[in-house]
């Protein structure tokens, strides 16, 4: 039980670090909304899910934990992106804008 | 062991989070950045309570991610509102 516990937070940690990461690194803001919210979705339930497998008594909590943060995060990625396209902060580098046609 | 190389993963993945909120160059990226980084605090107190053995810890974890919730929203209505801003 305690090495299932170490295996899903070490997961969790490199999740929230390849988040971190793709923060960092990506080259325009559409991208990093895309590496910064999907990377730490997946590694807050890795390490909820990891310290439910050390205390079971506290998997409720744990459980309300990760359905508010399923429920709240892609809204609030979802918020930005909105925001950020009707800004005009479109990046440069954008190919294809499928928006704009429909909105013509 | 195992505590100190998931608290030393989401270290730096804080400090990448803070390096872009403090070069970004548009007001969106900071906003990106800013809820990034409040999820990663969430996993960090997640971590402290799995430490300190304690259960109060994820009261402030279910308090923590309504309040960053709020704050990532009132921060897209208000880019979404500022029409020419550059930083």
């Amino acid at each position: 039980m305690q090495i299932i516990s170490y295996i899903f937070l070490i997961i969790g940690g490199i999740f929230y670090f390849l988040g971190g990461l793709g923060i960092l690194r990506m080259p325009d803001t559409f991208t990093r909304i895309q590496a910064g919210t999907k990377a730490t979705t997946l590694g807050s339930f890795s390490i909820m899910i990891g310290i439910a497998f050390q205390f079971p008594s506290w998997t409720f909590k744990l459980l309300l934990i990760i359905i508010l943060i399923a429920i709240t995060n892609p809204i609030g990625s979802s918020a930005i992106a909105r925001a950020t396209y009707r800004s005009k902060h479109i990046p440069k580098n954008l190919v294809q804008d499928d928006l704009k046609k429909e909105g013509e | 062991m195992i505590n100190i190389i998931v608290f030393s993963l989401l270290g730096i993945g804080l400090l990448f989070t803070m390096i872009r909120f403090i070069i970004g160059p548009s007001l969106s990226d900071k906003v990106v950045s800013l809820d990034t980084f409040n999820m990663i605090i969430i996993g960090v107190i997640a971590m402290l309570a799995l430490i300190f053995q304690s259960e109060l810890y994820l009261d402030i974890t279910i308090i923590y991610s309504i309040l960053a919730f709020l704050e990532t929203v009132v921060f897209a209505r208000y880019v979404e509102g500022k029409k020419d801003a550059n930083h």
